[in-house]
């Protein structure tokens, strides 16, 4: 007997995430930290191990390597399997031709023999740009239920914003009569969240048409879902009800930040039947001293915290002086801020030193935005950071 | 890679110093700083030595350290050559598991005649430290020794039983001795359980030791021949917390609010413990923490100071906990009032208990009691 995996994920992680400018500078977004210890794709590869999908193809392009070598053998997430388990897929040179990733079916269709050497009866397509808790493995058991050829993960957002999303319109029972990538005009709310279950058979007939189809752009949203509804393919929608957010965005990035402080957060990372798994830092408890204030905040492992942190998300390692103030920021690993300097509605990437004096950023109040600092960079002493600026380069002289 | 050496760590011999902690784990796996077990301190200094092979002794009640050591992939000592060996104590109907250290080496003679290192470096897993072992490894090569005892200069000694050293300007100890009676006050040099000596050497010793039926290491043997041998002590001169009872575990756990002492044991970040996934600490509006280490996984509504919380702790609304080592998944309810109190895990403190005791003498409470 062939051995086989039920159901293999793909995880589609070779976005720029241009809209987060520096942060995604030198990194893939999938492997933009959040939450004072995760990275982005922490929160799908956790998702696929609680949910039981022990094999995950990760499809890298664009600035892979940090990505790499964050997920690596996969262990972390129990994904260190000997069959199955994570792999990442890059783009190849093949014996006929050799190209990047087009759209993201072209993605999936470039591994199809990396698929269907597990001999899957299902193949779940996923981003990495997401941060939400969701069994899988329920949307699998609908998906098998409706006998549909692609279930859609959906969830209703405000009208006023559905024109961002691909929206689904659907029928009572919830198979979708009509497919609309960001409707001018959108005729429901029920947003798809790019998250889709394909019968592996017709998936493969789906992209394989589609590569042959002249003037495609080889994306799901755009072709080949319309393509499966055109031919009359059974498609269903699958409600999720929960928190979602598509951190594609420094406001998003920030918001969805704030969304884990508070005894009762809107997203809890904390939940113990739901974990959400991640490299570990190596480093000692942080420690908080006489001179600090530190309120409403997430601290990870590892920092040392003098000054006055509010309203805050700090990753491991982070220093905060004596006299520093940090205020309604999201401050990344090995980040030092100095003596008196201040840090307001701002995020700040890793490795930067915030020197003396310096101010980066303004009070959330009087601010024009978010500012933010992008990694291993010195804002030197006393210099100003304005609000809203995105600053990739040292500031002021050293 | 010049000097190639396994680990050898006892991790029960300690045991009877700490009876509080040491009751339901090994002396090795007492929870220490935070997030660490005292075995984290002995196997990162091992692996930050270059060295992969690491047995671990056992005697008993050494559920949790197996579970907290896994496979050792934390350490880095997941190895398809070496890595972690369990050595639990080796015994038959007729023969009770081993009484002493001579009889525990006796027992592992099996791993250390199928090694082929040149050292083994022998550490009880009671100590606090960042001993350089290479280091240690390089001067037991200069001195041409036979066996190299590590120690430092303590001004009182608080364990059952430990030995003092007098090495000369060389470093050779020409007298040792076992449980000696202090005067308050005196400086002495107190061996802090680590040792060096070739494996061959090793082997012969217990061969010998065994044909002769000696039973104990320190008396029988190191004492013994204190002459004959060429004993030679290294001085180590670093932090160190040997955690011999639990006033000591007290001390020295307030002494990692000491920024120095902290970052000397934790500066380079390279003490490994086991992973656990848990979610970085919540300092929720309204709370306050001063001068404490705190763990991932704390949730943090009340007044925290002087204080070291471990991983999964929470102190409810309007408590104040001070100078208290709580150890991992402690609650400590609303409106408590806590000082000089230790917890061991899962204890449930319910709302408005007062706890204090006193530096000396720290109010304890053991694993998995509510109060």
């Amino acid at each position: 007997m062939q051995r086989k995996k039920e159901c293999v994920a793909m995880l589609l992680a070779g976005g720029q995430g241009s809209r987060l400018y520096a942060l995604t500078n030198n990194i893939a977004k999938p492997a933009v930290a959040f939450g004072a210890k995760y990275r982005i794709i922490d929160f799908p590869l956790s998702n696929c191990i609680n949910s039981g999908i022990d094999t995950v193809g990760v499809l890298t392009q664009y600035e892979p390597l940090e990505l790499n070598e964050y997920i690596g053998n996969g262990q972390p997430w129990d994904l260190d399997r000997s069959f199955g388990g994570v792999h990442i897929l890059s783009p190849y040179q093949a014996k006929k031709k050799s190209s990047w990733y087009e759209g993201t079916a072209n993605a999936i269709y470039q591994n199809m023999s990396f698929m269907k050497k597990y001999n899957p009866d299902y193949i779940l397509i996923l981003s990495g740009d997401h941060i939400y808790k969701m069994n899988y493995a329920k949307m699998l058991n609908a998906h098998i239920a409706t006998g549909a050829a692609c279930t859609i993960a959906a969830i209703e957002v405000p009208m006023s914003e559905a024109s961002r999303f691909g929206i689904l319109n659907v029928n009572k029972d919830g198979s979708i009569y009509q497919f609309e990538e960001k409707p001018k005009a959108p005729k429901s709310n029920l947003a798809s969240m790019g998250i889709y279950i394909f019968s592996a058979d017709k998936l493969y007939k789906y992209l394989e048409e589609d590569d042959k189809k002249e003037g495609s752009s080889k994306d799901f949203g755009k072709d080949v879902l319309p393509a499966m509804l055109d031919a009359g393919e059974k498609m269903f929608s699958y409600r999720f009800e929960g928190y979602w957010k598509d951190v594609g965005t420094i406001s998003a990035l920030w918001e969805s930040n704030m969304d884990l402080l508070g005894v009762d957060p809107q997203f809890d990372v904390g939940d113990t039947s739901w974990k959400i798994h991640s490299r570990n830092p190596l480093a000692p408890p942080e420690y908080i001293s006489d001179s600090a204030e530190v309120d409403n905040s997430m601290v990870a492992l590892g920092c040392e915290i003098f000054g006055t942190v509010r309203n805050s998300v700090l990753s491991s390692n982070v220093t905060v002086e004596e006299g520093a103030v940090v205020e309604d920021s999201v401050i990344m690993s090995d980040t030092v801020i100095k003596r008196n300097a201040t840090v307001c509605y701002s995020i700040v990437d890793e490795n930067v030193t915030v020197q003396q004096g310096a101010a980066v950023g303004e009070h959330r109040s009087d601010a024009k935005g978010i500012t933010v600092l992008g990694r291993n960079i010195t804002v030197a002493a006393n210099a100003k950071v304005e609000s809203g600026k995105i600053v990739d380069k040292n500031v002021g002289e050293e | 890679m010049a000097r190639s050496a396994v680990g050898v760590i006892f991790t029960n011999i300690q045991d009877k110093n700490i009876p509080e902690l040491s009751s339901h784990r090994t002396m090795a796996s007492i929870p220490f700083a935070g997030r660490y077990r005292l075995i984290d301190f002995a196997l990162s200094n091992l692996v930050n030595a270059g060295i992969t092979t690491v047995g671990i002794v056992t005697k008993n009640n050494y559920q949790s350290l197996i579970d907290h050591l896994g496979s050792g992939k934390d350490w880095d000592l997941a190895r398809k050559d070496g890595g972690i060996i369990l050595l639990p104590p080796y015994s038959n109907e007729t023969d009770a598991p081993y009484k002493n250290r001579l009889e525990a080496l006796m027992g592992i003679t099996g791993f250390l005649r199928h090694r082929k290192e040149d050292y083994v470096a022998l550490y009880d897993g009671d100590g606090v430290s960042r001993l350089d072992i290479d280091d240690v490894l390089r001067f037991h090569e200069q001195s041409h020794a036979d066996i190299t005892m590590v120690y430092h200069e303590a001004d009182s000694v608080e364990s059952h039983y430990y030995i003092t050293v007098d090495p000369d300007n060389s470093g050779r100890i020409t007298s040792l001795q076992i449980n000696p009676k202090l005067k308050t006050g005196d400086k002495v040099n107190l061996y802090i359980n680590v040792m060096v000596v070739h494996r061959n050497y090793l082997m012969d010793i217990i061969q010998n030791a065994v044909q002769s039926g000696l039973n104990s290491f320190g008396r029988d043997i190191l004492a013994k021949n204190v002459q004959s041998m060429r004993i030679f002590g290294y001085k180590f001169d670093g932090y160190y917390a040997g955690i011999t009872s639990l006033p000591r575990y007290f001390r020295y756990s307030m002494e990692m609010l000491d920024k120095d002492v902290r970052h000397e044991l934790f500066g380079a970040r390279d003490i490994y413990t086991k992973v656990r996934d848990s979610a970085p600490s919540k300092y929720i509006e309204g709370a306050s923490v001063k001068n404490s280490l705190v763990s991932d996984g704390c949730v943090i509504e009340g007044t925290v100071e002087n204080s070291i919380l471990f991983r999964g702790v929470n102190v409810g609304k309007g408590s104040v906990v001070r100078n208290c080592v709580l150890m991992q998944e402690t609650v400590v309810g609303a409106s408590c009032r806590l000082n000089c109190v230790i917890t061991d895990k899962n204890v449930v403190i319910r709302d408005r208990r007062q706890l204090s005791g006193c530096e000396e003498l720290p109010y304890f409470v053991a694993k998995g009691k509510m109060l």
